[in-house]
C-alpha cells in the first residue's frame, strides 16, 4: 500500500478551511455574474421563486407586524401623552430594524431552507457532478442566478413589507384608536430620515446575499461535511444548519450594521 | 488543442486515493485506447466507480498521474478542465438527471449551453438520441416517471447528445433484469460501432463485462490485479480472479474464534 496518506487535520484547520471554502464559493459565483456570457431566463426563473412566490407570506406578516407594533406603541405613548409620535414609532421601528430582519428571516424559512434541500439533493443525487461532466459550469448555471436574485428580491420584499406594515399600523392606530391620520404621517416624513431609509435597504442588501450565499453552499458543499450522513439524513441536517446559520448571520450583521451606520 | 490522433485516450500512472485515513486505490496504472471498449471489474466497494471519477476529474488523487486525451489533468484548472470535458460523455449509475426538466430538456440541455443551434435543430438532434435508446415515446415523461432502466437510457442519450470521444458509463447493469441489462449492453456495442466512441464501463456483471469489453481491468480492494483482453483475464492463475470468475466468495474459510471477535470487537 501506498504512503502518501493525507495528514490529519485538527478541528480549527478543518472549520479554517470551511470558511475558506465558503469564501472560494463566493468568489466564483461572484465572478460568474460579473463575466459574459450572461443569461436572463434562470435569473427570472430565480426571481420568480424568491421574490413572486414569498409575496403573499411577506404581505401577511407585514401587515400583522404593522398592525402589533401599532398596538405595543399606543399603549406606551398613551400613558406619555405623545400618542402624535406614533406614525414615527411605526415607521423608524419597521425601516430600520423590523422590515429588514423579519423579511430576511420570512426568506430563510421560505425559500433559504428549499433552496438549500435542492440544492443538496442535486449534490446527493450526482446532479452537480453531471453539469461538471457536461462542461456546464455549476457556479454560472445554478448559483450566479440565485445570489443575483437573492439581491434584488430582498430589497423589494423589505420594502413592501415596510408598506404593508405601515399601513397595518395605520388600521390600528387612526381606525381603531382613532389617532389622527395627518399626525401618523406627518410625524412619520418629519422623522424618517435618509439615513434610516439608506440602512433598512443596505440591510436588506446584505441579509440577501447572505441567505443566498450560506444556503447554496450548504447544499453545494454537503459532501465536505465529514460529521454526518450523507444521503437524506444529510440534506435534511444542512437545510437545518443552513436556516440556523442564516437566521444567526442575519442577526449578528443586522447588529454590524446598525452599529456601522449609526 | 487536443491531439486527434493520440491512441492512449487515457493513461493513468500509479494513481494512489484516500478517503480520510482509508486507502481507496493503490498503485494503480492502466491505459485505454482509442475506439476500444474498456470494462473495470470488481465487487462492489473495489474502488472502481472512484477510478471512475479520478479519469473524469472529479475526484483529485493523492499521488499519480491521470492524462485524458493526452492532458494530464490533475494539474488543471475548473475553465481547462470544462474544456476537455466537452469531448467526454459520463453515464451516471442512477442517470442523474435533472429532476426539474422533463426527459427531453435533459437531453438537450448540452447542446442549450455549447452550441448556438436554434431550437428546431436541438430538439430534431434530442429525438434522434432518444430514438436510439428507444425512448422515443417517453420524451415529455419527467425523470420521476420513469424506470430504472429508462433512466440509465436516458442517462446514456444526455451524454452521447454532444458525439464525445469518450464515453464514461457507471454500472449501466445495476439493479436492471437481464433483459434489460442485455439490451444496455447491445446499445453500448452500438455506439461504438455506430459513433466510433472509446467506452469506459464500470461494472460488477461478469456477463456483461465479458460480452462487451475488448480489455478488462480487475480491481480488488482498491488494487488493480490484472488488465488484459477477455481471454487473459480467463486464464489467470490469481486466486482472486478465479473466485470471481466462479463466484466464490474470496473467503471460504472462516476461522470461528476469528470471526466471534470480529463481531464482539469494542
Amino acid at each position: 500500500m501506498s504512503t502518501n496518506r493525507p495528514q490529519a487535520l485538527s478541528s480549527f484547520e478543518s472549520v479554517l478551511i470551511r470558511f475558506g471554502i465558503a469564501g472560494i464559493f463566493l468568489f466564483e459565483t461572484t465572478l460568474t455574474i460579473v463575466l459574459p456570457p450572461y443569461s436572463l431566463k434562470p435569473l427570472i426563473k430565480q426571481i420568480a421563486f424568491i421574490g413572486a412566490r414569498s409575496l403573499l407570506v411577506i404581505v401577511v406578516a407585514g401587515l400583522f407586524v404593522g398592525m402589533v407594533i401599532a398596538l405595543q406603541f399606543y399603549d406606551t405613548l398613551v400613558r406619555f401623552g405623545s400618542v402624535s409620535l406614533l406614525g414615527s414609532a411605526v415607521g423608524l421601528s419597521l425601516i430600520r430594524e423590523l422590515g429588514p430582519v423579519l423579511t430576511a428571516l420570512m426568506v430563510i424559512g421560505r425559500s433559504g431552507s428549499a433552496m438549500c434541500a435542492e440544492i443538496g439533493i442535486m449534490r446527493v443525487d450526482n446532479q452537480i457532478d453531471a453539469l461538471e461532466c457536461m462542461a456546464i459550469d455549476p457556479y454560472r448555471y445554478l448559483f450566479a442566478p440565485r445570489i443575483l436574485a437573492g439581491i434584488i428580491c430582498v430589497p423589494i420584499l423589505t420594502a413592501i413589507f415596510i408598506l404593508v406594515g405601515i399601513f397595518g399600523g395605520y388600521f390600528v392606530g387612526v381606525v381603531l384608536f382613532g389617532v389622527s391620520p395627518g399626525s401618523y404621517f406627518q410625524g412619520m416624513s418629519d422623522t424618517v430620515l435618509n439615513r434610516d431609509l439608506f440602512m433598512g435597504f443596505s440591510k436588506s442588501l446584505v441579509f440577501g446575499l447572505l441567505i443566498v450565499w450560506i444556503a447554496c453552499d450548504k447544499g453545494f458543499n454537503l459532501h465536505l461535511d465529514k460529521h454526518g450522513a450523507y444521503g437524506s439524513e444529510g440534506v435534511s441536517r444542512i437545510t437545518t444548519e443552513a436556516v440556523v446559520l442564516s437566521s444567526i448571520a442575519v442577526l449578528f450583521s443586522d447588529y454590524l450594521l446598525s452599529a456601522l451606520i449609526l | 488543442m487536443i491531439d486527434p490522433n493520440i491512441n492512449n485516450v487515457i493513461e493513468i500512472e500509479g494513481l494512489d486515493t484516500w478517503y480520510g485515513s482509508k486507502q481507496i486505490l493503490s498503485n494503480i496504472s492502466l491505459h485505454v485506447e482509442r475506439k476500444e471498449v474498456m470494462v473495470i471489474m470488481g465487487h462492489s466497494g473495489s474502488g472502481k466507480s472512484t477510478l471512475l471519477r479520478h479519469m473524469i476529474g472529479l475526484n483529485i488523487p493523492a499521488s499519480g498521474s491521470i492524462k485524458l486525451l493526452g492532458k494530464e489533468i490533475t494539474g488543471l484548472n475548473r475553465n481547462e478542465l470544462h474544456q476537455l470535458r466537452k469531448h467526454i460523455g459520463v453515464a451516471f449509475q442512477n442517470g442523474a438527471l435533472f429532476s426539474s426538466m422533463t426527459l427531453q430538456e435533459n437531453v438537450e440541455l448540452p447542446l442549450h449551453e455549447h452550441t448556438n443551434l436554434d431550437h428546431n435543430t436541438i430538439r430534431i438532434m434530442s429525438r434522434l438520441k432518444l430514438e436510439l435508446m428507444n425512448l422515443s415515446d417517453n420524451e415529455d415523461l419527467m425523470p420521476a416517471e420513469l424506470s430504472g432502466g429508462m433512466l440509465k437510457r436516458a442517462g446514456l442519450a444526455r451524454a452521447v447528445i454532444m458525439d464525445p470521444e469518450i464515453l464514461f458509463f457507471d454500472e449501466p447493469s445495476a439493479g436492471l433484469d437481464p433483459v434489460t441489462s442485455a439490451e444496455l449492453d447491445e446499445l453500448i456495442l452500438q455506439l461504438r460501432d455506430a459513433l466510433n466512441m472509446t467506452i469506459i464501463v464500470v461494472t460488477h456483471e461478469l456477463e456483461s463485462a465479458f460480452k462487451i469489453a475488448d480489455r478488462i481491468t480487475v480491481i480488488d480492494n482498491g488494487q488493480q490485479i490484472i488488465t488484459g483482453d477477455k481471454e487473459t483475464i480467463k486464464q489467470s492463475n490469481d486466486p482472486r480472479i478465479v473466485n470471481m470468475l466462479e463466484r466464490r466468495a474470496m473467503n471460504d474459510n472462516i476461522d470461528a474464534d476469528d470471526y466471534l471477535n470480529k463481531l464482539t470487537r469494542d
